[in-house]
């Protein structure tokens, strides 16, 4: 078992997971009840990391992140090293490549809250702000918690992106997913064995608290 | 409170058609009536700020809550609207208490609970404060939904449909609850409703609303019984719609000739129709006396008109006859008989039977021709 690459998938997980929640309310809600110009486009471009292939979306990263494109550029002249092929090159890369998985869950829940119920909270006083905190979140928060646990899972499965954008580096950008790929290609069938099996009941258990979750909300609204 | 009127004065062409204007007084319920699709709940959003037309002017007293032209245009929360939403819109997570509490932010944390609890006492919720809005009947949800509206002690008190969505025996009884609720409450009250009889019920004041346009204004039974315009006629249902022709008018009598069909029926003086011209009438079933068959009597020689009974329905305390006049079927006067008098006259299809309409229920509707169809003979 590779103990540090586990720790790696697990800490790029829960940062991206936490770093994308509050851009998912902003976004989602702003998708759910806004009416602006480009909003189908927007919408398509949310949904696009769902069909692109993986190495795509990571060629496309790399490219941004070469020294010489702008971003690289300027996260260089900041920070002195390059994005790619480092742990911070893969959580922007995770980041974007879950999207989907932490926004149209969260757009869903706010759709799924009556606009008059937002207006009542206005007509009672409550700013907009007080009405995200006091209604909005509080009848959204299942849709919440399955985009935290779907953005978490996706990230520890993510190969794809992760092998173009981080390469295999032990400690900075090999999570279990390289690693099972890494043992496999040594003919280390046992370490890669259970590194599999780890993934597995991991995204069982994580995939699982999202049904529980969405059964347990339905009862309760009846 | 200081109690204060409100003055609405709203135009736009899109997306929903609106050329409204009225005002409320303080303590005064106006009902908003008109057919689905009229601008009737869009009105009411625009009062609390929920919608913003495209001109327009509202104000409640001395504050101005909406002014195009000077780009006034204050928030729903500044306004102090109280508002019940046709299907309540309560908060679902919250309690009935918790629902109410939410409308007293502003107040005291420490005063909060013991306001809700009042307000909910008020509403005949005592005992069902701690109930979720799924765990409460539609009769009792609209309660709360009215307890949340007055908890920001509102300047004006807008309630769209509240009745619509409950059963006939809760929604009487709701009724004769805002009834007496109102009579303490010191604001102006808008009432969005496609119900006549709950308007006539329950409002000062009526206004016929067609396509977002105010058509009439005035109080439920005058306007009921009295229709401007031959579309406001038809918007409250008005039952006996008719065609006629002005043959002279009596100023000394106080009275104007009007010929229908064969008969010369003596009206109000109508000085404004020019003698000679097809106008539009109406009179209410009301207005039309039965004569009683087996002893004629006095007061029977005010326009009597005969026919045959072409439909004769019991409904409970009243039978609704429509007589078609000299057997025409295309000449159909409704009437209302109480059903007593009905049985004693022995009334049913076919029947010959003569009636007597009033001179001072004849009403005259000005209305360009062509637009006048069914409703009544259009010869």
């Amino acid at each position: 078992m590779d103990w540090s690459a586990l720790r790696l998938s697990l800490a790029l997980a829960v940062i991206t997971a936490v770093v994308m929640l509050p851009v998912a309310v902003w976004v989602g809600r702003a998708l759910a009840w806004g009416r602006f110009r480009g909003k189908a486009a927007v919408e398509a471009l949310v949904a696009l990391p769902l069909v692109l292939p993986p190495t795509v979306l990571g060629y496309y990263l790399l490219v941004a992140f070469a020294p010489s494109s702008p971003l690289g550029q300027f996260y260089q002249s900041l920070v002195g090293t390059t994005l790619a092929f480092s742990f911070e090159g893969l959580v922007v890369a995770s980041l974007i490549a879950n999207v989907p998985f932490a926004i149209q869950p969260v757009q869903r829940g706010f759709e799924a809250i009556p606009s008059e119920v937002r207006e009542a909270a206005w007509l009672s006083g409550m700013s907009s702000w007080r009405a995200l905190w006091n209604i909005e979140l509080p009848l959204a928060w299942p849709a919440l918690l399955t985009a935290l646990v779907l953005t978490f899972a996706h990230t520890l499965g993510e190969f794809g992106v992760v092998l173009m954008v981080g390469g295999n580096i032990p400690d900075e950008t090999r999570t279990v997913a390289i690693a099972i790929y890494d043992r496999v290609q040594a003919f280390d069938d046992r370490a890669a064995g259970i590194m599999a099996a780890t993934l597995l009941a991991l995204s069982f258990a994580s995939i699982s608290v999202v049904y529980w979750v969405d059964r347990a909300a339905r009862r309760r609204r009846g | 409170m200081a109690s204060a009127g409100l003055s609405v004065r709203l135009e736009q062409v899109h997306p929903i058609p609106l050329a409204a204007a009225f005002d409320v007084a303080p303590g005064e319920l106006l009902a908003l009536v008109g057919p689905s699709g009229s601008g009737k709940t869009t009105i009411l959003r625009a009062i609390a700020g929920l919608v913003h037309p495209a001109r327009g002017e509202v104000a409640c007293g001395s504050e101005e809550w909406l002014n195009t032209a000077r780009g006034v245009r204050v928030t729903p929360q500044a306004r102090h609207v109280g508002m019940v939403f046709q299907h309540y819109a309560l908060f679902p997570h919250l309690t009935a208490v918790g629902n109410v509490e939410a409308a007293l932010l502003d107040a005291p944390p420490a005063a909060r609970r013991a306001r809700a609890r009042e307000l909910l006492a008020m509403v005949h919720l005592g005992g069902l404060e701690d109930r979720v809005p799924r765990q409460l009947s539609g009769g009792q949800q609209q309660r709360v939904a009215l307890a949340r509206a007055l908890a920001r002690e509102p300047k004006v008190l807008l309630l769209d449909e509240p009745f619509s969505a409950v059963d006939q025996v809760t929604r009487r009884r709701l009724q004769r609850e805002l009834a007496v609720l109102r009579q303490r409450l010191a604001v102006p009250i808008v009432l969005v409703t496609h119900d006549l009889e709950e308007a006539g019920y329950l409002a000062d004041r009526m206004v016929v609303l067609s396509r977002g346009e105010t058509l009439q204004d005035g109080p439920p039974f005058e306007v009921m019984a009295k229709p401007r315009t031959v579309q406001v006629a038809r918007l409250v249902d008005f039952p006996n719609l008719l065609r006629g022709e002005v043959i002279a008018h009596e100023p000394g009598r106080d009275r104007t000739l009007l010929k229908w069909l064969d008969y010369t029926l003596e009206a109000p003086l109508a000085g404004s129709v020019t003698p000679g011209s097809r106008v539009a009438w109406g009179i209410l079933p009301a207005h039309c006396i039965l004569h009683r068959r087996d002893r004629p009597s006095r007061g029977e020689r005010e326009n009597p008109v005969s026919g045959v009974i072409g439909e004769y329905l019991p409904f409970g305390e009243n039978a609704a006859v429509t007589l078609w006049i000299d057997g025409r079927q295309d000449a159909e006067l409704r009437l209302s008989v109480p059903t007593h008098v009905a049985h004693r006259n022995g009334l049913a299809e076919g029947v010959a039977i003569r009636v007597s309409l009033l001179t001072e229920g004849i009403h005259f509707m000005p209305d360009a021709p062509e637009r006048l169809t069914g409703g009544g003979p259009a010869r």
